[in-house]
């Protein structure tokens, strides 16, 4: 089986010796008009893969700033279909990117999971991050992804026992995204010797890289995490930006890559 | 696809290990609550056969629930639709108004035996809230209840109440403002106060092992009725009609029976402002499987996946899901789900106020009013047992004020 663009990067940083730098944001937050510079600029910002967010109702796992960029986004009108748009509008000046979809299954299974699975993969789409799917419950959407070669990344949290934890790493591929908090998007409470500790835990377990989310804020949180996890995702530090400026969309880009710049450069540093 | 009869008699009506009821149910979950779903399970299958929690969960159903709960004729209702004979399950009675204790006893009880100090829930109209909040003071529990924002303007009443039973309601600003959202929230509260804190849901929605720990305690509904409808009328019913909100009373009444294919069996879903407009909470009668809170389920969403939102004039049908095993239970045809709308529900309270003397709440008058309406296609020598889930004290300001009456 060819390596997916995904799996491509990972190695890539690895034989370099660097960290991933991976940001979130919600497609269409606070109008799809945004999104596609956003992501440029990210990406310019050294940002190795992009975690983009399909909003959805009912996000039960995420904090107030994430729901509010969802429903910003939903309130923008952008749909399933959309961030798909806005994947291919992407693709047309950047083809090395990685892009994960971050989301909810039910708007999945209102597309219909087989449709879906085809058109994210011709949209440019590389993996698939849904929350609300644990490997127990995978259906027809694990095996469409496979066939449309789309990376499905998995989660696993501090309170993951050994056991699952090698059925996720087996189940997951691209990375590992580890929830480094007990808590939802958002929660201030990350402890970094806690991180590392269960991230060298969890290496006993599963073989793919480890990338950490929830909590990481600043330059700081992001350097340390790196310094034993394959990389950091940082999510709502961004969406805040986002809420900030969503009156005055056309600062977004940049205001994003201000943030990023100094992660990029204390991560590099760091490692 | 609808089973033939002579498997609907058969079946034993569990859910697989993973808390599947066929396609439905299922833990569709975030990872960060795999493990406090395990530990739930794992203690509920522990104290589900342990003589101690049992006893102690019977005695506190009787004494202080006061269980059983009548199974009474309608007789003067009965005469008047002029078909079938109408019993009554009197959950009204309970303690604190409603079916709804029945389950937060068993919940409360599974909290204590887990050595959590801290027990939260959601609430709609505040029923749930309360009974919930109730169990918790008697157990010496802290108790945090997430209700809509809407809500907790519309239902002053059960807010007030919940906070003199010692607990904390907490206003729930997001999205719809409403039931689910207090759900979200609840679930965002459990995630991150995992190690002390125990989840209360109030039906039978939700992840598993939620829908079947939820009905079992509810099940006791159906156990009584089961002997006592001998005691009283030599058999079992013909029919039995419960309301469907996520579903817990329904199933509550239901399951005992699910084997006995000659007990017809009807939920129903508040219709709102009828089911052909997009203002009604009938996730079963005109929505689509999909996944909301946790489980594969009927569900009302738009033709982007987005959860919709709901109308009911009874704030504790306003729920855009329903029970996964509801959704079982429609698709092998051993349960039939129809639509009661906020006009004959309202007619429904004030007929059975007037005529039995006893005012039911407004999401049981959905029950009520579809009750009527097989009771008169049926024979005299016919029954049906009509889940009275609830009394209609905290719904006298919400029909007054829809009457244009002012109470305060
Ligand atoms: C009296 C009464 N009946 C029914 C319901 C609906 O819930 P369920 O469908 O879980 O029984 C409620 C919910 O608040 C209620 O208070």
């Amino acid at each position: 089986m060819s390596s997916s663009r995904i799996q491509q990067r990972m190695e890539a940083l690895k034989i370099s010796g660097r960290k991933a730098l991976i940001p979130y944001i919600v497609a269409g937050d606070p109008m799809s008009t945004v999104t596609v510079p956003a992501m440029h600029a990210i990406v310019e910002a050294g940002a190795d893969i992009i975690e983009l967010g399909m909003p959805f109702s009912d996000p039960f796992a995420d904090g107030p700033v994430n729901q509010r960029g969802a429903e910003r986004a939903i309130n923008g009108g952008m749909t399933l279909a959309g961030v798909l748009k806005v994947v291919s509008e992407f693709r047309k000046d950047d083809n090395d990117t990685p892009i994960v979809l971050m989301g909810y299954l039910n708007p999945l299974l209102a597309m219909g999971e087989i449709i879906f699975c085809e058109a994210a993969a011709r949209a440019g789409v590389d993996g698939l991050l849904i929350v609300d799917m644990p490997p127990e419950e995978e259906g027809s959407l694990v095996q469409s992804a496979k066939t449309h070669g789309l990376d499905l990344i998995y989660l696993a949290a501090p309170t993951t026992t050994d056991e699952r934890l090698r059925a996720i790493g087996r189940a997951t591929s691209g990375y590992l995204y580890y929830v480094s908090l007990k808590g939802i998007t958002g929660s201030s409470k990350l402890d970094i010797s806690d991180v590392s500790q269960r991230v060298a835990h969890m290496r006993q377990h599963v073989s793919v890289p480890i990338c950490v989310g929830f909590g990481i804020r600043t330059a700081q949180d992001a350097a340390a995490v790196s310094s034993t996890a394959d990389g950091s995702i940082v999510g709502t530090v961004l969406v805040s930006q986002v809420e900030a400026l969503a009156d005055q969309p056309e600062k977004i880009p940049n205001a994003l890559k201000a943030i990023l710049e100094p992660m990029r450069q204390a991560i590099d540093t760091n490692g | 696809m609808a089973l033939k009869e002579q498997e609907l008699r058969t079946l034993d009506y569990e859910p697989d290990t993973g808390g599947h009821f066929g396609d439905y149910g299922g833990r569709y979950v975030s990872e960060t609550l795999m493990a406090a779903l395990n530990e739930l399970d794992q203690n509920y299958r522990k104290l589900k056969n342990d003589p101690g929690f049992k006893c102690e969960f019977d005695a506190d159903l009787a004494y202080f629930v006061g269980r059983p709960s009548p199974l009474y004729h309608a007789e003067r209702w009965s005469k008047t639709v002029g078909g079938a004979q109408i019993y009554f399950k009197r959950e009204d009675l309970n303690h604190t108004g409603a079916h709804k204790v029945n389950n937060t006893i068993g919940q409360a009880l599974l909290a204590k035996y887990s050595g959590k100090p801290r027990v939260i829930a959601e609430t709609g109209a505040g029923q749930h809230g309360v009974a919930s909040a109730t169990v918790a003071a008697r157990l010496g529990l802290e108790c945090v209840v997430y209700m809509g924002a809407d809500d907790v303007e519309r239902q002053s009443p059960n807010v007030y109440r919940m906070k003199l039973l010692g607990a904390e309601v907490v206003p729930v600003e997001s999205g719809s403002r409403t039931l689910k959202d207090a759900l979200n929230e609840a679930m965002r509260d459990w995630v991150t106060n995992v190690d002390n804190t125990f989840y209360i849901i109030g039906t039978v929605a939700g992840p598993s092992p939620y829908p079947q720990l939820v009905r079992d305690f509810n099940a006791v509904v159906g156990r009584e009725v089961k002997w006592q409808s001998r005691e009283i009328f030599g058999k079992y019913p013909d029919a039995l009609v419960a309301c469907v909100g996520g579903g817990s009373n329904a199933i509550g009444l239901f399951y005992p029976f699910l084997r006995d294919t000659e007990v017809a069996i009807y939920g129903v879903e508040a219709a709102g402002r009828g089911l052909s407009t997009n203002e009604h909470a009938a996730p079963l009668c005109s929505g689509r499987p999909g996944v909301l809170h946790g489980a594969k389920t009927y569900l009302m969403d738009n033709s982007d996946g987005q959860i919709a939102h709901t109308h009911s004039v009874s704030a504790g049908l306003d729920y855009p899901g329903v029970g996964p095993e509801h959704a079982y239970l429609k698709d092998i045809g051993r349960a039939k789900y129809v639509g009661a709308t906020d006009e004959e529900a309202l007619a429904a309270f004030h007929e059975i106020s007037q005529v039995e003397g006893i005012i039911p709440a407004l999401e049981t008058a959905h029950a009520l009013a579809y009750t009527k309406k097989l009771a008169a296609s049926m024979q005299p020598d016919q029954t049906i047992v009509c889940n009275m889930s609830g009394r209609g004290d905290k719904d006298i300001f919400t029909v007054a004020r829809m009457e244009g009456i002012s109470l305060t």
